[in-house]
């Protein structure tokens, strides 16, 4: 059967993407975020996955306003980085994995959870900035990815819990499935940002760190943080990392099993607008 | 029966919602147009004529030629669609964020150098952090308001 053994949270601001894709990340102001991703890096080539069940938000580059998701899987077999306005970055084409997604989708949909079927779809650097940071930049990625969309964008985005419990459904689907696959699962955006309004460039990372906290320990209780919380304390994009308790629910631990171990964990203010946060946790074997 | 908006009292803040995206949706479309390099070049070379092309509001076009970002904003523009415009006039993301906010370039680059702004004062309308709107602009516009005189 397939298993889920790690899950990977990390920001994915695109001006990440921008300095490596530009040779600038051995500039001053970059090296103290990509040396927090050094281990992180290594510890990709020793535990590489055979698909990254990788959650992101789409930046209004996949999905305009015509439709808005909430929850979107792609299940064709690759995906295009996108030409976001400043051209489509150098990384290699993601490749898919169909039968795993279509396993999924039909798994998680008859849990009630009401998910869109994605069969083309460019991917934006939501999806390959935490490509980027996890595994350099190689000619092809080292594994295949099924990206999972999440409507951050337009309010109401889902709640926290809906995430959470989501990633339990996820979970369920993923270990029904016959094929003995290594799989990890990651959530990506925030930590504490805005991007508009005279309240631009908000950090907070008191909270952003209490969050991480939270996120190790007590998944369950901070599933119930509202909405106006993260906006209030983390910025109006803040309300990004719901995303990361998808990624947390589908953890050995909220199934009978020990509590993850806690292999990596990183914070670092300014990355453009934004706090980065990261961590690694494995699922005991 | 009224929709609960628990975020109506963040200052300096507007959140997308689906009031704010009904008002909004010919101006995010015409930002989303701006992602096919043709269209960016037909723009950029009448920037009126391919406005007049959508069904925005005048208030909405002005907004746009002005690039008054908090203006977009406030007439239902989402900052990842407007990004868009800020692509096409070569402007990163922090050029554009700093913008809505009275700073200099130079002025916001150092706030986040040094931090970013504090939630502190500025958490509920009627505090006195300075994304709040009695203390705007915000850097050295704000200081020297006033003192022209």
């Amino acid at each position: 059967m397939a298993k889920i053994t790690a899950s990977v949270f990390t920001s994915h601001v695109p001006a990440i993407g921008a300095a490596l894709d530009l040779g600038k990340d051995k500039e001053p102001y970059w090296q103290p975020l990509f040396k927090g991703y050094e281990y992180s890096k290594q510890w990709m080539k020793d535990n590489t996955p055979d698909v990254i069940f990788l959650v992101y938000n789409d930046h209004a580059t996949a999905f305009s306003l015509e439709m808005i998701p909430t929850f979107a899987i792609g299940c064709a077999d690759q995906f295009q980085p996108a030409d976001e306005g400043y051209g489509a970055r150098p990384v290699p084409v993601v490749q898919g994995h169909p039968e795993l997604a279509a396993h999924i989708a039909q798994s998680v949909i008859q849990q009630d959870f009401d998910l869109t079927i994605v069969n083309k779809m460019d991917v934006d650097h939501g999806l390959t900035v935490p490509l980027s940071l996890m595994c350099g930049q190689p000619a092809a990625w080292p594994c295949r990815v099924i990206p999972f969309a999440v409507n951050v964008v337009q309010y109401p985005v889902p709640s926290g819990r809906r995430c959470y419990n989501l990633g339990k459904a996820i979970r369920n689907a993923i270990e029904s499935y016959d094929e003995p696959l290594n799989v990890h699962i990651w959530g990506t955006g925030g930590m504490s940002h805005q991007l508009q309004g005279p309240r631009a460039g908000l950090i907070n990372a008191e909270w952003d760190n209490k969050f991480l906290d939270r996120l190790i320990a007590d998944p369950d209780d901070l599933a119930n943080v509202p909405h106006i919380e993260y906006v209030r304390e983390a910025g109006s994009e803040g309300i990004e990392l719901v995303m990361w308790l998808i990624a947390r629910g589908a953890m050995s631990d909220n199934f009978g099993g020990p509590p993850p171990t806690v292999k990596h964990r990183f914070f670092h203010v300014p990355a453009s607008n934004t706090a980065v946060g990261h961590l690694i946790l494995e699922n005991k074997q | 029966m009224s929709l609960e908006k628990p975020y109506l009292d963040v200052p300096g803040t507007t959140i997308f919602d689906a009031d704010q995206s009904r008002r909004g949706y010919h101006l995010n479309q015409f930002c989303m147009s701006l992602m096919r390099a043709a269209n960016r070049e037909r723009f950029k070379a009448n920037e009126r004529a391919y406005l007049d092309e959508w069904p925005m509001t005048e208030e909405q076009k002005q907004a746009v030629l002005a690039r008054d970002l908090n203006r977009c904003i406030g007439l239902g523009g989402n900052i990842y669609f407007l990004a868009k415009i800020g692509a096409t006039d070569g402007k990163s993301f922090q050029q554009m964020a700093g913008s809505m906010t009275g700073m200099t370039e130079e002025e916001y680059r150092n706030m986040m150098l040094a931090g970013g702004r504090s939630p502190e004062g500025n958490r509920y309308t009627g505090e006195d952090g300075d994304a709040q709107a009695h203390r705007q602009p915000q850097g050295a516009a704000g200081r020297n308001k006033g003192q022209a005189f």
